[in-house]
């Protein structure tokens, strides 16, 4: 049990990756983005192009780092990933989202929208690399006895350390830097942020960068966790939705509390479950959230 | 010269025209008021000469530059602040974060600015660290005019200042008119409070279903019969 809600919080710091930028991305457009799923497949197989591709390609191995699975070149592939996903979501925005935003159309057509954008990027996924499953390595680690019976495999521990990280490093934007307090002013009040002379239009670039980098970022780890195959970020994005409306939909912060429960649920549910089921747990959730919270569990969106 | 002169302006929504050719003129150093009824058009003028609404018609001069129709954002780098009715601070943020936003173009001097917000509204300091959501209606009100004097604007656009407060916080509210008025910055009031908007102030335009009725000297105005008795209540 104690190794199940572990592994559940690994899973969940993956989900809170997604999440965070869903949940900013929403703020700030006040649409929910349905092809972010398939911008964290978009990642992961971005990384994937730079750690067996093109790496190998220029005669760089990179062996192992410690007990991980994978070589410096993966601190690269990070990069790669997070730098491409938020093109391709800003990208997105201007030929798409930008348009029919000029237009002034409701919020469930860019919704609806989001959805191409998402069969799009797939069908790239699926013409560029195919749909068997992938790894980035071979090379099996032995996993690391801990207290309590727990079990971990080293790539485990890194998985949540990074997310850790990025979550960090999110929160001290959100708070500490002059653009990032513009963000949280842009998705609080977007015409006194004009008034202010925010370029909002400027805000809402940041936000696909931001919101693509963490997609990205979360599309790698659940790589190295699992495997990639091009439906991993879709068959993603119930917890990711469901993590969302846990957290009080718009609040960043919320989503992040939203994402480790939904994965612990997730997995202690297989103690009573098949793991067939995890999805199920999700949605579960989600229609409890609805159902009895709607403003999920912190209340208000602003938190005050 | 005037700062702000406004040229025959035609704005609307859609099909719709709210102002059917409206002028005015604020010259350095004055406080003036736009009153008139409900509906008469004069916050839509307010957002007209702001950039968040595009005159179909007529012209928005600035210190002699045109302005009509430029963005927001570009139009606070001119040196023009706006307080709107409402939804006139960001309910989420902190005081402090709430100022912090109104000196967003700023290149440095953030907290200088600051400190001089909290000797004009020494109530807020105390507060700096609360959202403005859990604030009083009265202490909103201070943050949004305190957030539009981070600039140090050359004109500030109020609208409707004293619109929702409590009677014990309107006198407040036009006193701290007068007091930065004082230190330099010309004013331009919307007002429902006529009687009040136009105590405080140099000139005065009256607006009735979105074209100029009558204008002059606020005390001309507060002596007028016509104006009493239609807008100003007898």
């Amino acid at each position: 049990m104690a190794e199940l809600v572990v592994f559940g919080l690994i899973l969940g710091s993956i989900i809170a990756l997604g999440a965070i930028g869903l949940s900013l991305i929403y703020g700030i457009l006040r649409f929910a983005n349905f092809s972010h799923g398939d911008l964290m497949t978009l990642g992961a197989y971005a990384a994937f192009l730079v750690v067996v591709d093109v790496m190998p390609r220029l005669g760089v191995s990179g062996g192992q780092l410690g007990p991980l699975s994978f070589g410096w070149p993966m601190l690269l592939a990070f990069l790669a990933a997070m730098a491409a996903v938020g093109a391709v979501a800003m990208a997105a925005d201007r030929l798409v989202y930008q348009r029919l935003r000029r237009r002034r159309i409701s919020p469930i057509i860019l919704a609806i929208a989001s959805l191409g954008v998402a069969i799009m990027v797939r069908s790239v996924i699926y013409m560029a690399w195919g749909g068997d499953f992938r790894f980035y390595t071979s090379a099996l680690r032995p996993a690391m006895q801990l207290p309590l019976g727990i079990r971990l495999r080293p790539d485990e521990v890194f998985v949540f350390g990074m997310a850790a990280a990025l979550v960090l490093l999110v929160y001290l934007f959100l708070e500490r830097t002059r653009m990032g307090k513009a963000l949280r002013a842009t998705a609080d009040n977007p015409d006194l942020a004009r008034i202010s002379g925010i370029d909002t239009e400027r805000m809402i670039l940041w936000v696909w960068a931001i919101g693509g980098g963490l997609a990205a970022m979360a599309g790698v780890l659940l790589g190295i966790e699992s495997q990639l195959r091009p439906e991993m970020g879709w068959s993603f994005l119930l917890p990711l939705f469901a993590a969302v409306l846990l957290g009080g939909i718009g609040n960043p912060y919320g989503a992040l509390v939203g994402g480790l429960v939904i994965g612990v649920a997730q997995q202690v549910s297989t103690h009573f479950l098949l793991p067939t089921y995890k999805p199920a747990v999700a949605f579960a959730i989600l229609i409890l959230v609805l159902l009895f919270r709607p403003k999920g569990i912190f209340g208000s969106r602003y938190g005050y | 010269m005037s700062l702000l002169a406004v040229d025959a302006v035609v704005v609307g929504y859609g099909a719709v025209d709210i102002l059917h050719g409206v002028s005015i003129e604020v010259n350095l150093g004055e406080i003036v008021s736009i009153i008139g009824p409900n509906g008469s058009g004069k916050s839509t003028l307010m957002k007209a000469i702001f950039g968040l609404l595009k005159p179909k018609q007529g012209v928005v001069r600035f210190n002699g530059d045109d302005i009509t129709g430029l963005p927001p954002h570009k139009v606070v780098r001119r040196g023009i602040c706006y307080v709107p009715q409402a939804e006139n601070v960001f309910l989420s943020l902190t005081v402090q974060e709430n100022l912090e936003m109104g000196g967003f173009i700023l290149n440095g001097g953030v907290r200088e600015r600051t400190e001089l917000v909290y000797e004009m509204f020494p109530d807020l300091k105390s507060a700096q660290h609360k959202k403005v959501g859990r604030l009083s209606g009265g202490q909103r009100q201070m943050v949004a005019i305190g957030r539009s004097l981070m600039l140090d604007p050359r004109l500030l656009l109020l609208d409707e200042p004293s619109a929702g407060l409590a009677p014990i916080y309107v006198d407040g509210i036009f006193q701290r008119v007068l007091e930065i008025s004082r230190s330099g910055v010309t004013i331009l009031i919307v007002e429902q409070n006529a009687r009040k908007a136009l105590s405080v102030s140099h000139r005065g335009y009256v607006l009735a279903a979105g074209e100029n009725r009558h204008q002059g000297p606020a005390t001309a105005l507060l002596a007028n019969e016509e104006v009493r008795r239609v807008y100003l209540g007898g």
